[in-house]
Parts: structure tokens; C-alpha cells; sequence
């Protein structure tokens, strides 16, 4: 479905390059929910941005299907966690929805009923004619999601989508997205910088070291299947992987891509950067 | 809104000026100079002067020749504002250029556009164009250059991109700025009709306020500098009538970022 192949993303800048990722290789099968997870500043905007084909890798690359990513791929929809800078001020709420459609030429009347149905699963079925800034942070973050769920994408990636909700409106999101990925078959990549939303979401967690990053570690969630946010929140495995997860983030913390084992420099062409070119920011 | 309300609203915007209306005519009052008559006989003539008739004939070829130089200008402004504002190296090249064009204040130019377009209609409006066009430019290169960068990745990644782009993300996320330049757009296209007028023509306000003050009617010439000031306070009502319509979004928008 989604394959990363040995992804690299160097910021070329006027007086030194960034490496903001070094060499990342997973796959996302087919109506898989994956969570990734890092520490802060660990280049999980940059990976979004090369898999959503708004970034052009340095090296390596994205295949969706098969089809190497070159630009943004048709079927897949992004969720921005800047939920304010990301609908359009100008446009109601249902015009929101709706624009991204037009391009499909589906017809008036598919087209409404698709706007109708995703608002209606959000929980906006009466927000149609209200403007975004009317609306609550969480309640924009919903069009958003409206949004990508009228468009009937393959692939849903989202970007930090709750980091700027409160906690409740957080939980209530949450669910949300596990609903709907249930019920529409669709394959998401979650990336979050929340160890307990990271371990709640998702089938599979990737945790990604700090900058230059590679993947730490690929994690199977094995909670059931049945989740909701009081009883599995809870429970002792749940507890058991959100521990396991904070340890491996403490971990990247103080590793990176550079002395994260051999097994990681052996994958490298070419020489290991010096040690000042890699003490640098993350791209985030 | 209650009848308190309204009235206590119309206190306040026509305080001034009727204060201000009430001073000239009570200092004017019985005035024997005669390039200052009291506002009264001044007020007498305006009905005598700005006969319909007289609004055909001056007034709404005036009113013509700036609506056709005002919407040209807005036309080659955004339109120029969009090309300049979206390439990098357009930018580069034309921002100076335009910087010193847009110094040059107009007026001069009408000598030099009456050898190449004549004294015409023509000669008016590339006037009020060539005025009228740096404000609109510059606010749209601002605007456009302002696109917020996580709603342009929206828009790619949902392949919206030419003309949908262009108009739903472009041009209205640039329109307050691009309403900006066209507010002070429409203030300098009235000083330059009257100025274009001034300088040679047949008809027109500009001319006949001219003509006026040559034949010592001091008066009527005074009653056509009222109606121009008329005239420039009604566009500026129809100005903030447009804009509170075509930018509801925007003021919503700011009153919520304001008070969150």
C-alpha cells in the first residue's frame, strides 16, 4: 500500500546543511491504522510532507500502490494540525467540504450527498452555513476531517491534527478517528508527538529517533481491537506499552540516526556526517 | 438596534460636520468679500447651478471617465499584482521599476499623456489609470505574496491548482489587501478626473469649477467644490457598503481572533 524506501531529506541552506532525515524504511499495509511517534524536532513534519508529495526527498523514496510519489498523489488527503490556517476563512463550512470535490466532477447530487454524510459523521450535520472562525478549535479540526472523509481517499494522513485541542475535545477526536477508520476501510498514518494517544490509536506504533532520523523501533499495539478511552486507558497492557514507548522516546532522546548502532550505519553509502553538522534543529 | 441607539450613532457621525457646516455659515453670514460670499448664497446657487441638465452634462461625463479609469486600473493592478506576486524573480526584476513609477505623482504626467493621447476622454482615463493603478498593485503583490503556506499545501495536496486555486485561495485571500489598495485608489481617481479636467476639456466638474472661477462666479464655483466634496463622501459610502459585503469574512474573522 504505502512504502517508505530508505528516505533521506537534507535542507540544503546558505551556510550549512540540515539533515533532517537520514534513512527511513517502513511499509503501511492496506487498512492498517500506524501511529508514528517522536521526540520533539525529530523531522515527522518533513516525513509527512515527502509522503504527502509536498516535499521532494533527497533521496530514496514513496510508493503508494506501487507508484512512486512525485507530487501529490490523487486518493490521499491530509490533516494539518494548524486546523485555523488550514480552511479557508472565506468559504462556510459546507463550501469547505465541498471545493476539494469539484475536481472529481461527481455531480451535484453525489457531491451533496458526500458533503451531507461526512458532516454528519464529524457530528456538524447544523454547522453547514457557519464560518470557520465561528467555530470552536475542536469543531474546525472536524471540518477538516469532514473534509478529507468527503473526499473518499485511499490514504489519510494527519499531521498533529489535536495537538492545539484541550485534553476533552482531544479524547472525543480520537475516538472519532478510530470510528472512522473502521468504518470507511481507510489506511491512516497518524503522526503524533503524544505517547498515550500514539499507543491508543494505533495497530502499530513507529517510534523515530531525534534528528538526522531513522526508525527507532516498529511496535505492534496488540490491545483489542475494542477500544475507548476510560477501560482501555486503564488496563495494564495499555500501561505496559505507553511505559515501553516512553523509555524508547527517552531513548531517541539521546540517540540519533549518527550512534544509533551499526546496523543503521551499515545501511549508509556514504560517510557519517562530522559531528558538527549533525548538532543542528530539527525541521519542525 | 434600538431608536436610542440610532440616534445616538447619528449624533456622532454628523456631529462635526454639521458643526463644522454651522461655523461657515455663521462667520460667512454677511461677508462683503467677494472671493468668500456667505455660504447662504452659495447654498442658493447650488440649486441653480447643478440642474439636471447640468448633472448630464458635466457631472456623469465625469463620473464616466472615472469608473472606466478606476475599473481599468483595478483590472491592471490585480491582474499585475498577481503575476508579480507569485513569481519570485518577477518580483525581483519589476519591484524596483514600479517602486519609481509609483513615485512620480500623476498630475506631471498629464502634460506628457496629452501629447500622445490628445485632450480626449482617452488622455482622462489613462490619467486616472496611471494614478489609480500603484495602490491596487503593490497591496495585491502584498496580498499575494501573504498566502498562508499551510493552506497552499491544502489546496496542492487536494489538487486544487489553476484557476480554482487562482480565485478560491489567491485572489480572495488577498482580497482585504487588495480592497485597501482600491480605497486609496478611489480617492486619488477623483483628484486626478478633477485635475484631467482642469487641465483641458469640453465638459466635465473639473472644467466647468474652472470656468467658473475664470468668469469671477465665485459662488457657483464654490458650489461646485461642495458637490465634489459631495460627490467623493457618497463614493466612499458605496465604497464601505461594497466592502462590509465582500469582506463579512474578514471583519468576522478579526473580531474572533480579537475576542477568542
Amino acid at each position: 500500500m504505502l512504502d517508505v524506501q530508505d528516505l533521506q531529506k537534507i535542507y540544503t541552506g546558505r551556510h550549512r546543511n540540515v539533515e533532517a532525515l537520514r534513512n527511513l524504511t517502513f511499509h503501511i499495509a492496506a487498512g492498517e491504522l500506524v501511529c508514528l511517534v517522536g521526540p520533539s524536532g525529530c523531522g515527522k513534519t518533513t516525513l509527512l510532507k515527502c509522503m504527502a508529495g509536498l516535499l521532494t526527498p533527497t533521496s530514496g523514496e514513496v510508493r503508494l500502490d506501487g507508484r512512486p510519489v512525485d507530487g501529490p498523489p490523487p486518493g490521499m488527503a491530509v490533516v494539518f494540525q494548524e486546523y485555523g490556517r488550514s480552511l479557508f476563512a472565506w468559504m462556510n463550512v459546507r463550501d469547505n467540504v465541498a471545493l476539494p470535490l469539484r475536481r472529481k466532477k461527481l455531480g451535484k447530487a453525489r457531491e451533496r450527498e458526500l458533503v451531507d454524510h461526512a458532516l454528519e459523521v464529524v457530528g456538524l450535520a447544523d454547522a453547514h452555513q457557519a464560518y470557520p472562525w465561528q467555530l470552536s478549535g475542536g469543531m474546525q479540526q472536524r471540518v477538516a476531517i469532514a473534509r478529507a472523509v468527503a473526499y473518499e481517499p485511499k490514504v489519510l494522513l494527519m499531521d498533529e491534527p489535536f495537538a492545539a485541542v484541550d485534553a476533552q475535545t482531544r479524547a472525543d477526536l480520537e475516538d472519532l478517528i478510530r470510528r472512522l477508520w473502521r468504518e470507511l476501510g481507510v489506511t491512516v498514518l497518524f503522526v503524533t508527538h503524544d505517547i498515550d494517544e500514539a499507543v491508543y490509536l494505533g495497530q502499530r506504533t513507529l517510534i523515530l529517533s531525534t534528528s538526522p532520523t531513522v526508525v527507532q523501533e516498529d511496535l505492534t499495539i496488540d490491545l483489542p481491537d475494542e477500544r475507548d478511552q476510560l477501560h482501555t486507558r486503564s488496563s495494564t497492557r495499555f500501561a505496559e506499552l505507553r511505559a515501553h514507548v516512553y523509555e524508547q522516546i527517552q531513548r531517541a532522546k539521546r540517540h540519533s540516526g549518527d550512534v544509533n548502532g551499526t546496523q543503521v550505519a551499515d545501511r549508509m553509502p556514504q560517510a557519517a556526517p562530522t559531528k558538527a553538522q549533525t548538532e543542528v534543529v530539527g525541521s519542525e | 438596534m434600538t431608536v436610542h441607539t440610532v440616534f445616538r450613532r447619528a449624533l456622532l457621525a454628523g456631529g462635526l460636520p454639521g458643526a463644522l457646516f454651522a461655523l461657515w455659515w455663521f462667520t460667512s453670514a454677511g461677508s462683503t468679500d467677494f472671493y468668500l460670499p456667505p455660504l447662504s448664497t452659495t447654498l442658493g446657487k447650488f440649486g441653480e447651478v447643478w440642474t439636471p441638465e447640468r448633472l448630464r452634462s458635466d457631472v456623469l461625463p465625469s463620473l464616466l471617465r472615472l469608473t472606466a479609469g478606476y475599473l481599468l486600473a483595478v483590472v491592471a493592478g490585480v491582474g499585475l499584482g498577481l503575476v508579480v506576486g507569485t513569481g519570485r524573480v518577477v518580483r525581483d526584476v519589476l519591484e524596483p521599476v514600479l517602486e519609481l513609477f509609483r513615485a512620480i505623482p500623476p498630475p506631471v504626467l498629464v502634460p506628457v499623456i496629452m501629447l500622445f493621447a490628445g485632450i480626449g476622454d482617452t488622455m482622462k482615463v489613462i490619467v486616472i489609470v496611471s494614478g489609480c493603478m500603484w495602490p491596487i498593485l503593490l497591496n495585491t503583490v502584498e496580498g499575494v505574496r501573504a498566502v498562508d503556506e499551510v493552506l497552499s499545501d491544502t489546496c496542492r495536496s487536494y489538487g486544487i491548482t489553476g484557476p480554482t486555486r487562482l480565485w478560491h485561495l489567491v485572489l480572495r485571500s488577498a482580497s482585504p489587501q487588495i480592497v485597501t489598495g482600491m480605497r486609496q485608489a478611489l480617492s486619488i481617481g477623483i483628484i486626478l478626473m478633477v485635475i484631467s479636467e482642469m487641465f483641458a476639456s469640453s465638459n466635465g466638474l473639473g472644467f466647468t469649477i474652472v470656468q467658473f472661477q475664470r468668469s469671477f462666479a465665485i459662488p457657483e464655483m464654490w458650489s461646485g467644490v461642495l458637490l465634489l466634496g459631495l460627490l467623493g463622501f457618497l463614493l466612499s459610502l458605496l465604497f464601505r457598503f461594497a466592502e462590509n459585503r465582500a469582506l463579512a469574512w474578514y471583519h468576522g474573522l478579526r473580531r474572533a481572533q480579537r475576542n477568542p
